[in-house]
């Protein structure tokens, strides 16, 4: 029981780490830095809270979601790969965006400054089950979960079976080169961003519905979780995936294990962060990284 | 090659210097136009008057005592944050950390302030300030010493480290140092004088001496980037690391010197908290200050005196906020804030370039000539 | 000149220029279809960015570009095509640095932008058995399923070709293709050109070397600092018309070599040469009448067994052992990529050798950095001075101190007022223009550049040994006058100069003893009297000498 209660919700926090990371690979791969993905994550989370509540469905919050963090995602092309304004800038300067914007819509929309009114999510209640079974069956019942879940075969696939991974992959790496054969390497990559805005979007969806409302800030730092899986899972969107499982479980053990006391919290939240860090200075290297990765076209 | 520029007139020198002077001017002027149009639609939004807002923004900054004392207060750490910002960019290196690096200042000065006990101020005061040197320095060396050694990117390094050494801060305040039912430690009885010991009429405001220390790191920084041999080596490893190569620097170091001292200066925008203002260490009290240095910087170009000019546009925007909340929503200032980065990010290429492309025909009847 | 057959490409009054540089100004080219086309020229002459306007990389300013469409027919106006469109009328560029993703296969980047598609997914086998058949087809022999990180420079330019062809280009354009090519793999590139030519297909050969021209051009079109300035037919020529046509007159220079003034220095030619003869390594006769900064019977600089490791070849630089006496030029010729970048940088200091010692005026400084062997006396004039040899967005006055600014600095503090001085002085001495200190370099011609590095390394210290790399690349007339006079004035004052130049005429012009690199080592290492074009083009190409010399 014990077992099924930490799979449970390890699931349950994992799904937004495997959505934006898997918008992180698509959108580094293409060579454009994914610092970003919290703010498309905090921006999806809100305009989706927006779409549940206006339409009273979870379905056009679901839509809207998306349209979330694709439209700023939108910006972040516009900015980097349009004005070849620098990657690192840029991201920092939508982050900011994201939240002051959400904040003041927030207040623009719901006249609060911490969180919205409640709104409807997917399913959810578990079917009367309890503990542990609950919170499985509510995963079971939320298309989000199982959206998840899919992402990331069907992201490896996009990268690694089809035309349009080809050139991603080559603008990220080689844009030069990609550019000499015809290959319209800016196109790429504003799709790239956009699809990484659609999937962080999605991410952040998934927080507002599953807490059926959107509060100030909440994705708390997930879209940086998120960009630590995609560096320490070498940009491969398998072993992204796994970094994201690690780094879900690190979190449930520690919420598990809060009353006992046994590591401090602080030290689990670390867990991912100095993971990146090593493994960006010993088994990682710069080497693994796309060559052409926060480079102007 | 023809010879372009051998017969430039006395007029095209003029040219070019004034292009230089419209490069670093005319980005920040371009960006805040831009957010004022986005302003303006913001408190369009919600039915109000800019002209009316814009006014009641200024009242309660500049026009009154107390709002102008917190403007002074919010510029000084930003003061400090952005001039991080500026030695890392100097060097060519991105540092995102100051907000963690700020943090480690704060605790070190607070940490070193408790062990000082009632220690005369002249002895704790500057104890107290190169503790809060050291810990921000410490928290900026590691992503340079990483860049250095193994090719890191502190890009990345800066933004971990924040979370990692906020919980690990968090974790030492919790566990040991905290006051009961609050997440500061014990006040320490250190501290600079305050602008409201001067004058009544700046009473609650927060503003204080490290104004003064802001300015001096200020004037330091100018003095180290441009007037100094490290300095001179610091910005040739920025602009061409192997022109800088050739020169006889040793990149790695110049790296990993640059980081540790970026991390310093936004480790003494600590004591402006815990010195000046509320003299303990608190949780969060850092929060936000990382990234708006960036800003700072971006907007004063890299330039010591420009963010200094930058720092109280920001830190008037961020008090500003507080005093429109009535009309618009203080939020309004945070997106007017990244909106600013994002258009001067976007209009310093796009400008060059449009300056270059009309500056082109004039340079050709000179190639001609040669 | 007439065509016998039908033109395949026509460009006319070619215009190009890049910020204050001409690249391109009324150049001309005609090819016709099914032959092999040698566009030649020194470095910088604009072979490269004439050949990228016909591909569609660069629009030019003005000029116009006809192709025929798949290399036959009419021809069309084309000019400010795009490279897409250029692939879709069968022209293909084939770049002298490889267009090639690293992390991608052979398959994936020759069908990159053109992939085959069975329904939303690559065919991956239908791209590798296309590729392995255009591969048997042409001969163009490599593996298709390998990631491209893994091959070899030879096996690279292979994939480049086949893209080319993949994507059915009748027109095919190569820079400098055999740069990087053994000799064997320079035959078999022949073999598939010819074969391409056969078929009707048009080829235009990017290079500066005269053997391959007459090895393989049908005809010939000479460029000049831009401009095209002859049409020539392959059988009609020789090497040395054709040599004459390319350098213009650096020709002249050569035979200017020893000028009224510096007859003492003709006979202390004369004498080393003798030295030379006898076996021994050349020692500077005593230069009489003349200070010396050294005693002229030393080596300033004396290598031995240096080398390299290189990403390459094994070792870039391959045990090469010399000496340079006071008072010597002593030049390196060869073809680039052969070594002399990574030596140059190994006795600067700024590349690690594996093995081998460096002596500067008879003190180790093997294992020095590169400020503690310039204040030994090392200066050091950068092959690439856009990377190395300045900071393009500093000033003329701050460039006139780089590495040297510990020299300008009272403590930690730099002499503002020294450093002022310094920069007015020598503005004026080396004729920099404009004359304004505080410009900066980037607005200044390659030229004017080029002077502020010579200005700053003649004079910015005491020196025994000056290294001079390609010094006067890309650099107008009248500055390469004044920079091969400051060279022989260096000598006179009883400097040692080691000069790497791809121009064999500057090289046979200034030094007083040639050394050609070919493949890390020194092919071969005679005294300038014996020294000639038709002498040392062997050893260049790998055709004589192969065992290394001293």
């Amino acid at each position: 029981m014990i077992v099924v209660a930490f799979l449970a919700q390890v699931l349950r926090i994992v799904v937004p780490y495997l959505l934006a990371a898997s918008g992180g690979v698509l959108s580094e791969r293409a060579g454009i830095v994914a610092l970003t993905l919290e703010g498309f994550m905090l921006t999806g989370a809100f305009t989706a809270t927006l779409g549940s509540y206006y339409a009273g469905s979870p379905w056009v919050g679901l839509l809207a979601g998306i349209a979330g963090g694709v439209a700023l995602a939108l910006l972040l092309a516009l900015a980097t790969v349009r004005y070849k304004a620098d990657q690192v800038v840029a991201g920092i300067a939508l982050n900011l965006l994201a939240i002051g914007g959400t904040r003041f819509f927030l207040r623009y929309a719901f006249d609060s400054s911490s969180n919205s009114p409640r709104v409807p999510g997917f399913g959810g209640d578990g079917g009367g089950a309890v503990g542990a079974a609950a919170t499985l069956a509510a995963s079971a019942q939320n298309p989000l979960v199982w959206i998840g879940i899919l992402t990331v075969p069907v992201v490896a696939w996009l990268l690694y079976r089809t035309p349009f991974g080809l050139r991603v992959r080559a603008a990220g790496e080689k844009p030069e080169a990609a550019r000499s054969l015809g290959v319209p390497v800016a196109r790429v990559r504003v799709l790239a961003v956009a699809g990484a805005g659609a999937l962080a979007g999605l991410a952040g969806t998934y927080l507002a519905l599953d807490q059926h409302q959107f509060t100030d800030g909440m994705t708390a730092g997930r879209g940086f979780i998120a960009l630590a899986a995609v560096i320490f899972g070498r940009w491969d969107p398998k072993r992204v995936a796994f970094a994201c499982v690690l780094f879900a479980a690190a979190e449930t053990f520690q919420i598990q294990l809060q009353g006992a006391q046994l590591i401090p919290s602080q030290f689990v939240e670390m867990i991912p962060y100095v993971l990146t860090i090593v493994a960006l200075a010993g088994v990682v290297g710069r080497s693994a990284a796309p060559a052409a990765l926060g480079k102007a076209e | 090659m023809s010879d372009a520029t051998a017969g430039a007139t006395a007029a095209e020198r003029a040219d070019r210097r004034r292009t230089l002077l419209e490069e670093a001017v005319l980005p920040p002027l371009v960006a805040l136009a831009i957010a004022l149009v986005v302003g303006d639609l913001l408190i369009l939004t919600f039915g109000q008057s800019p002209g009316a807002v814009f006014a009641m923004l200024l009242e309660g900054t500049w026009a009154n005592a107390y709002g102008f004392g917190q403007v002074l207060y919010k510029a000084t750490s930003l003061t400090f944050t952005g001039l991080a910002f500026a030695i890392g960019a100097r060097a060519g290196l991105f540092n995102i950390g100051a907000e963690s690096q700020l943090a480690a200042g704060g605790f070190a000065a607070a940490v070193a302030g408790l062990a000082l006990g009632g220690a005369p101020a002249i002895l704790a005061v500057p104890v107290c300030i190169a503790a809060a040197a050291v810990g921000g320095g410490a928290v900026g060396a590691v992503p340079g010493v990483l860049k250095a050694r193994f090719g890191a990117s502190e890009v990345i390094v800066t933004i971990m480290l924040n979370f990692v050494v906020l919980a690990l801060l968090n974790y030492v305040i919790a566990a040991h140092l905290h006051v009961p039912e609050t997440l500061h430690t014990p006040e320490i009885a250190a501290g600079v004088p305050r602008l409201a010991d001067l004058s009544d009429a700046f009473r609650g405001s927060a503003a204080n001496a490290i104004l003064l220390l802001a300015l001096a790191a200020a004037a330091a920084a100018w003095w180290y980037l441009f007037r100094t041999r490290p300095g001179f080596e610091l910005r040739a490893v920025g602009l061409q690391p192997d022109a800088a190569e050739y020169g006889g620097v040793d990149v790695g170091r110049v790296w990993v010197r640059a980081m540790a001292l970026s991390g310093a200066v936004a480790g003494l925008g600590g004591l402006n908290y815990v010195l000046g203002y509320k003299h303990y260490y608190e949780e969060g009290f850092a929060a936000g200050s990382g990234f708006l240095g960036v800003a700072v910087a971006l907007v004063g170009r890299n330039h010591p005196l420009g963010i200094v000019i930058a720092a109280l546009l920001f830190a008037t925007l961020s008090q500003g906020g507080l005093a429109v909340n009535a009309l618009v929503p203080k939020q309004m200032v945070e997106v007017l804030q990244a909106v600013v980065i994002l258009a001067v990010v976007t209009s310093v290429p796009e400008v060059r370039r449009v300056l270059r492309a009309a500056l082109r025909p004039a340079a050709k009847p000179a190639k001609a000539a040669a | 000149m007439p065509v016998t057959q039908p033109p395949a490409i026509r460009l006319a009054g070619v215009r190009k220029t890049f910020g204050p540089v001409v690249a391109n100004r009324d150049a001309s080219l005609e090819v016709a279809a099914g032959e092999i086309h040698a566009l030649v020229g020194e470095n910088g002459a604009g072979k490269s960015t004439l050949m990228r306007v016909l591909a569609g990389m660069y629009g030019p300013d003005a000029g116009t570009v006809q192709v025929a469409p798949q290399g036959a027919g009419a021809l069309r106006d084309v000019t400010g095509w795009t490279t897409a469109e250029a692939i879709a009328a069968g022209v293909g560029m084939v770049h002298q640095h490889f267009m090639l993703v690293p992390t991608l296969t052979v398959a994936e980047n020759v069908v990159l932008g053109q992939e085959l598609t069975k329904g939303l997914q690559l065919d991956r086998a239908r791209a590798e058995a296309e590729v392995r058949a255009l591969s048997q087809k042409t001969g163009l022999q490599v593996a298709a399923d390998r990631p491209v990180s893994e091959l070899s420079v030879g096996e690279a330019q292979r994939v480049e070709i086949l893209k080319v062809l993949y994507r059915g280009a009748r027109i095919l354009i190569l820079d400098e293709p055999t740069a990087v090519l053994s000799p064997p793999e320079v035959r078999e590139l022949w073999t598939v050109l010819r074969g391409l030519a056969a078929q009707g297909g048009t080829v235009v050969l990017i290079t500066h070397k005269l053997d391959e021209v007459v090895d393989i051009s049908d005809t010939i079109t000479v460029m000049r600092a831009g401009t095209t300035v002859e049409r020539i037919r392959t059988a009609d020529t020789t090497p040395q018309a054709i040599a004459r046509a390319m350098v213009g007159r650096d020709v002249a220079l050569a035979l200017d070599v020893m000028g009224a003034g510096d007859e003492l220095h003709a006979e202390r030619v004369e004498r080393r040469a003798a030295s030379v003869e006898g076996g021994a390594v050349a020692e500077a006769a005593p230069a009489r009448g003349r200070d010396s900064t050294l005693d002229a019977r030393r080596s300033a600089l004396e290598v031995t067994g240096l080398t390299v490791a290189g990403a390459r070849r094994p070792n870039e630089v391959d045990g090469v052992s010399f000496s340079v006496a006071p008072g010597e030029i002593l030049g390196i010729a060869g073809v680039e990529g052969n070594g002399q970048t990574e030596l140059l940088e190994a006795l600067a200091g700024l590349a690690r050798p594996t093995a081998g010692r460096i002596a500067l005026a008879g003190a180790d400084v093997t294992a020095l950095g590169v400020r503690a062997r310039a204040d030994a006396g090392l200066s050091h004039i950068p092959e690439d001075r856009h990377r190395r040899g300045l900071v393009l967005d500093w000033s003329i006055a701050d460039n006139l101190v780089l590495g040297l600014q510990h020299r300008f600095s009272a403590g930690a503090r730099l002499d503002g007022r020294r450093i002022d001085e310094n920069a007015r002085r020598l503005v004026r001495e080396f004729d920099i223009r404009p004359a304004d200190p505080s410009l900066p370099a980037r607005a200044l011609s390659g030229g004017n550049q080029q002077k502020i590095v010579i200005a700053r390394e003649m004079t910015g210290r005491d020196y025994h040994v000056l290294l001079a790399a390609q010094p006067t690349r890309g650099v107008d007339v009248g500055a390469i006058e004044f920079i091969h006079d400051q060279l022989r004035r260096a000598r006179a004052a009883g400097k040692a100069i080691v000069l790497v130049s791809a121009d064999l005429a500057e090289i046979l012009a200034l030094a007083d003893r040639v050394a050609v690199m070919y493949r890390g080592r020194f092919a071969t290492v005679l005294p300038r009297r014996e020294a000639s074009a038709e002498r040392l083009g062997p050893y260049m190409t790998g055709a004589a000498g192969a065992e290394p010399a001293a």
